[in-house]
């Protein structure tokens, strides 16, 4: 009975692995929301780009081809959103139902309609799905103590995606906090009227975060339904995670390093409660998975009920700009 | 800018220009799938209330559908959106099963009654706590009833497959509810001598109980101090506030009625069909709450024309899937276009009818000057 059972290699392993959907919707919801657009439709665009990319990808027989029409998908419902909220200044709350709700019709119904397998695509193999990197010495590094399997084990071996993911973090960052667009962006998520007044365009600088958003949730679509070991679509694969996405995201405050540290204990959460074995051995007593699925989701209510530093989202969020006024 | 459009037309005309809209993108759908839109209006108008059969079902839905949508629309006009309205249905369920498996009832009068009361107040005590964040803490409503929801679901499934489980059995469901908690069906209630009207559907008693609920709803918000309140504080909070109406109490008792409303849905679904309380009961009537709630513009009456429409829609679907090869989730594109087209995109419409009218009412140049 040891608590690093629960630590070891190939349950952080997969933490990171689960982690990297939720970490590339996060993202994308920081984006969209930094800009005061609020999106509570990444779950839609998870879902319309997991089956897209599934099924190009199935068709085609080439994993990227898939991959960039799962990210054309989630970018139609980007704009849908964009065009809802931004043109035509309606509720962004409501929208992003309606694109979930879009989602999860339009991804079964078109499945069904081309494949006939139950709202399912055929299982990816070969070139149609992402398998794993390993990475320069991962190999040679194995048998050395301590790097060894961390290296092998843990860091070498992921998709591409996982690697693009981690990346895209020191990215958003710097986009967001070193340059100029970073700066306009966050600008117009929390006083649009001044950057009106600077002479950007507010709609321009939406309809980008917005897009931003769509792309990386066409990435954690195809991640999520051409990377895991059982790569395919099926109905409703995404169960949720676009909203622990939006967890995470109200956790980490909408700040980019925090995203991922949310994103990795949300992940980890996933993976133990995976192995209710490990936990029972650990711990000494089980602990029911229902408890574990929906941990993230207390955390997010205990968060905004104030208890560890108030999270504050950006002030015009949610609001339409209307210029006139 | 509202004068300019006459009340008929914001309350009739740009609705059913929405529905046209999401109508005509959903006859789309089904014909790039390569089937006849006429054909399956056809079919789903015959399946849906071409016989009583089809009627009890269609009623059914409405009954869910009306309760959630109520729910959703008494929030709207304090301007809370309940997104939970899912979660509240599911926990009016428990309450619902534990009056109806653990309260001797003598007749089904006395079990409706105890029932509904149970529902109510499970429902509400699930919408109570994110109602006291969003009015003590700030924490954004749309956001926790959405994490409710999730956790909800996770409460339901554990105890169905713990404590409530029927001992024995293998599926995640309690036992089946006593006789005397059988609420009269349609079948029950309008079949006469040796004519059987609604055979096997699951149109029940409950309907009457959700008309009480619009009729309720309406008096509640036009009738009432608490209303007007109310409506003040969704029109103003800030206005609302010097005038000397509490946010907080505002919040409060407003999130309360709409979780009741949403909880007592589980009168029609639970007690009324199942007949004991089984995983993922509500189906989603939460989420319809919002399409409903936002197409019958949050006024009761018109709320039940569109969960009526709604309840035509769910039994006309499922009839489709049985015949043709378009699938249930079908219902579910058609209610997204519905929820995006009357709810979100409501000013694309809405702006070329205004102006339109603005253009009808301004006098032919040269008479008046």
């Amino acid at each position: 009975m040891s608590i690093f059972l629960l630590f070891q290699i190939e349950v952080l392993d997969s933490a990171l692995r689960l982690a990297t959907p939720l970490l590339l919707a996060c993202l994308a919801g920081l984006f969209s929301e930094r800009a005061g657009i609020f999106d509570i439709g990444l779950e839609g665009k998870i879902l319309m780009s997991a089956f897209v990319s599934a099924a190009i990808a199935s068709v085609t027989g080439d994993v990227w081809l898939g991959m960039l029409a799962g990210i054309c998908a989630s970018l139609v419902l980007s704009l849908i959103h964009g065009v809802a909220s931004i043109t035509f200044r309606g509720d962004q709350l409501i929208s992003g139902v309606a694109i979930n709700f879009l989602a999860a019709g339009l991804s079964v119904v078109i499945a069904q309609s081309w494949f006939r397998e139950g709202g399912r695509t055929p299982q990816l193999s070969g070139d149609a799905r992402f398998s794993g990197i390993d990475l320069p010495f991962a190999n040679t590094l194995a048998d050395t103590p301590l790097i060894g399997p961390v290296y092998h084990g843990l860091i070498s071996g992921h998709t591409i995606l996982v690697y693009v993911a981690l990346l895209t973090v020191p990215l958003s960052w710097w986009i967001l906090f070193r340059t100029r667009f970073g700066l306009r962006l966050r600008a117009v998520g929390e006083n649009p009227a001044s950057v009106d007044t600077a002479g950007i365009s507010v709609v321009g600088l939406r309809f980008a975060a917005v897009m931003i958003c769509g792309i990386l949730c066409g990435l954690a679509g195809a991640q999520m339904a051409t990377a895991e070991p059982a790569a395919g679509f099926v109905k409703d694969m995404t169960a949720g995670r676009g909203f622990i996405a939006l967890a995470a995201l109200i956790f980490a405050k909408w700040r980019p390093w925090h995203a991922l540290y949310a994103c990795l204990l949300f992940g980890y959460l996933q993976a133990i409660a995976l192995r209710p074995d490990l936990i029972e051995a650990a711990l000494g007593f089980s602990v029911q998975t229902q408890l574990l699925d929906v941990l993230p989701y207390i955390l997010t209510v205990v968060i905004l009920a104030g208890f560890g530093g108030k999270a504050i989202p950006p002030r015009a969020g949610g609001e339409p700009y209307v210029k006139e006024r | 800018m509202d004068s300019a459009m006459p009340k008929w037309a914001d309350v009739f005309l740009i609705p059913m220009i929405s529905l046209l809209l999401a109508a005509v993108f959903s006859a789309i759908v089904i014909y790039a799938i390569g089937e006849s839109p006429i054909e399956a209006l056809k079919l789903m108008v015959v399946g849906a209330v071409g016989s009583t059969y089809g009627w009890g079902y269609t009623l059914y839905y409405a009954t869910n559908f009306m309760f959630t949508g109520l729910a959703v629309a008494v929030a709207f006009h304090a301007r809370l959106f309940n997104i939970g309205g899912e979660g509240q249905a599911m926990l009016g369920g428990l309450g619902v099963a534990l009056a109806c498996l653990y309260i001797p009832w003598s007749h089904w009068a006395f079990a409706l009654i105890g029932s509904a009361t149970a529902g109510a107040v499970f429902g509400a005590a699930w919408a109570a706590i994110p109602a006291f964040l969003q009015a003590k803490r700030g924490s954004h409503i749309v956001i926790t009833t959405i994490m409710f929801n999730f956790i909800a679901a996770a409460l339901l499934n554990f105890l169905l497959i713990g404590a409530l489980k029927l001992k024995g059995a293998m599926e995640p469901a309690t036992g089946k509810f006593p006789e005397p908690t059988h609420l009269p069906s349609f079948q029950d209630m309008f079949s006469y001598g040796d004519t059987v009207l609604f055979r096997g559907a699951p149109a029940n008693i409950s309907f009457f109980v959700a008309l009480l609920a619009c009729v309720f709803v309406w008096a509640l918000i036009w009738r009432t101090r608490l209303g007007y309140e109310l409506r003040a504080y969704g029109h103003s909070p800030t206005a609302a506030k010097y005038a000397g109406i509490n946010p907080t109490k505002i919040i409060m008792v407003t999130m309360l009625i709409s979780g009741a409303l949403a909880g007592m849905m589980a009168v029609n679904n639970v007690q009324g069909e199942a007949e004991r309380l089984v995983l993922n009961a509500v189906e989603g009537a939460g989420f319809i709450g919002i399409a409903v709630a936002l197409m019958g513009r949050s006024h009761p009456f018109g709320v039940l024309l569109a969960a009526l429409l709604f309840g035509f829609l769910y039994q006309g679907g499922a009839e489709l899937a049985l015949w043709t090869k378009i699938p249930r989730e079908m219902i579910v594109v058609i209610q997204a276009l519905v929820i995006q087209f009357t709810g979100a995109l409501d000013d694309m419409v809405r702006t070329p009818v205004t102006k339109i009218f603005v253009a009808l009412r301004r006098p032919p140049s040269g008479q008046e000057g």
